[in-house]
């Protein structure tokens, strides 16, 4: 029946536009798709973008993993003040310095 | 149709079969280039970042933007790090090329966080980075990512404070006692430092993925839009933002359509629009109510009931909207065409320009690889006079407004010597393939443009591909 669809829809219009072509490609390949094409399964989908994990010792196990296998190759910080004496706010430095910098800055 | 709009093409293989056989590649498409002395030559200037094909997806651009005098160009990536580059001091001896753009600052600007109530990560990738017009010597940026605006303050220092009496230089403190005399410290130049750092962070306020940020014209509010929603912000208050615009349906089965992108109007405070994936543009005044759930202008190009198929709704989402500086215009981008509307015009668009009309017979296989959901962007010239947008296989594409003439250029390495021409590009969607045209099954769909930015003065403009950045010129002199 895959078969079928195609060649019915190719008698009823002699000259199918690109597009029906390629929905009847599509159907021919997925036959249960979509009831409700770019309905709200779809749209639902969208919105649930992003990695799911079980709870939150499942993240921070997975993104030790990741800082493992990334190895850091900022240069020790020259200007760490530390030893002689308590630091003020002005000694610190501003920021932490990216572990990673971008390439687009390199 | 809507093809049926833009006869340009047709032209083109009309003048060409009548054309000798020519080597230069403005002989063989008279159209471009050769012809009037308003034809933009563009020539390669910059490409940053690295070379090698290996691309880690933090180093993937995910935004590109102009600051208002362009002079600073901002960049944001998926590893939530936003790069400033600044464009150096014209060369008075130098006339045959403007200043290059050199890194200028660079930061991280968001982490990635974890939603517990959702188990759900929060990618640090920067959606969006929007410049506040420059009111003093700092210069200020809002970056987004999916859940989180940050107000990022970025400042030079030139000058530090030397001679303290009760501390060394390096910091330590002075045995008091060896103090004998007393000095006045003073400022002393230093070696510039350009400093970034967080002013306001506006967190908390979105359930869904922001999609969008809007700078109002009044210069004291932004707008922030998700999938769902819209709010309004004031620059200085954090704790606090007012929902605009709210599509949520009470029940979540009934949900038909999202929110693509938001902005307002670049003069009139109260009005801003917003795209859908349903291919609507809704225009909204905010004086008319305190919720704007009930459009203005409702903008929508009605469509042949005939030709509907099951892509037709996939592609007719609006990834991207954006104004035109003169604010009588607006132009979206759909997965195979850019839109222009009179936003006194509701029925139609008043212009539509095919950038890669061939992919609709391609429609199966980019559905199946995902690329039917690309986001791509499109922006305007500085003079609304061409709007530019990005294409599969490194290409990008112009259409000039005025002339009808269009042009598609690709941003690669090994056409980087500067001040060449670059060499025009054709696609060749079916039959006998010419010379120096690329096959629609040869196109790299890996390679894909989807930020781009034009300078807001000059003819210079930002394309990013994946992980590079190419900056190009028009020939001067």
């Amino acid at each position: 029946s895959a078969q079928e669809a195609p060649r019915a829809a190719e008698m009823e219009d002699k000259v199918l536009s690109p597009e029906k072509a390629e929905e009847a490609k599509l159907k021919a390949r997925y036959p249960h798709l979509g009831q409700k094409p770019g309905g709200s399964d779809f749209l639902r989908k969208r919105l649930q973008k992003g990695q799911k994990y079980f709870d939150s010792g499942d993240y921070n196990m997975a993104k030790a993993k990741m800082k493992n296998k990334q190895l850091p190759t900022a240069a020790p910080d020259k200007t760490e003040v530390t030893g002689d004496h308590i630091p003020t706010p002005q000694d610190l430095p501003q920021r932490k310095p990216s572990l990673v910098a971008s390439k687009l800055a390199g | 149709m809507l093809s049926d709009r833009v006869g340009f093409p047709h032209k083109v293989f009309g003048l060409l079969s009548k054309q000798p056989k020519q080597n230069t590649w403005f002989q063989r498409f008279p159209s471009l280039g050769a012809g009037g002395g308003n034809d933009i030559q563009w020539c390669f200037s910059q490409v940053k970042g690295a070379v090698d094909d290996d691309v880690a997806e933090a180093d993937i651009i995910s935004t590109v933007e102009f600051n208002h005098s362009g002079e600073l160009l901002a960049t944001g990536d998926k590893g939530g790090r936003v790069v400033i580059f600044q464009q150096e001091q014209e060369n008075k001896t130098q006339s045959h090329s403007r200043g290059e753009y050199n890194v200028y600052s660079t930061f991280q600007s968001h982490e990635p966080e974890f939603d517990y109530l959702k188990s759900l990560e929060i990618e640090e990738k920067i959606n969006k980075i929007r410049w506040l017009p420059q009111k003093n010597a700092a210069q200020f940026l809002l970056s987004t990512n999916d859940k989180t605006i940050k107000l990022w303050k970025i400042s030079e220092r030139d000058k530090r404070p030397e001679g303290y009496n009760l501390k060394e230089e390096d910091g330590r403190y002075r045995d008091p006692t060896t103090v004998t005399t007393l000095r006045v410290p003073v400022f002393r130049p230093m070696d510039l430092m350009v400093e970034a750092s967080p002013r306001r962070i506006f967190a908390n306020a979105h359930t869904y993925h922001i999609n969008s940020i809007s700078i109002n014209s009044d210069y004291e509010t932004y707008l922030s839009a998700d999938d769902l929603r819209i709010n309004l912000w004031h620059l200085e208050i954090t704790d606090r933002s007012f929902n605009i615009v709210d599509i949520k349906p009470a029940n979540m089965e009934e949900l038909t359509e999202v929110i693509t992108a938001a902005e307002f109007h670049p003069n009139s405070c109260s009005t801003f629009v917003y795209s859908s994936s349903k291919g609507t543009i809704r225009l909204c005044d905010m004086r008319a109510s305190a919720l704007c759930d009930r459009h203005s202008k409702l903008f929508e190009e009605p469509e042949d009931p005939s030709n509907r198929s099951f892509f037709s709704e996939i592609i007719s989402s609006i990834s991207d909207v954006k104004f035109s500086h003169s604010g009588r215009y607006m132009m979206t981008r759909d997965y195979l065409s850019v839109k222009i509307w009179d936003l006194n015009m509701e029925n139609r668009p008043v212009e539509t320009y095919q950038v890669h009309e061939y992919l609709r017979s391609k429609l199966c296989s980019l559905y199946e690889n995902d690329c039917i959901f690309d986001k791509f962007e499109c922006c305007w010239n500085g003079s609304d006079s061409i709007v530019m947008t990005g294409s599969y296989n490194n290409f990008f594409r112009m259409f000039d407004r005025n002339t009808k003439r269009d042009i598609t250029l690709e941003a690669s390495r090994e056409n980087n010597k500067p001040r060449t021409v670059l060499k025009p590009r054709k696609v060749c969607a079916s039959g006998k393939r010419k010379k120096d045209e690329i096959s629609v099954d040869s196109l790299d769909f890996n390679k894909k443009i989807l930020h781009t930015a034009w300078h807001p003065k000059e003819n210079i403009i930002a394309v990013a591909t994946t992980n590079n950045l190419y900056i190009f010129q028009d020939k001067m002199n």
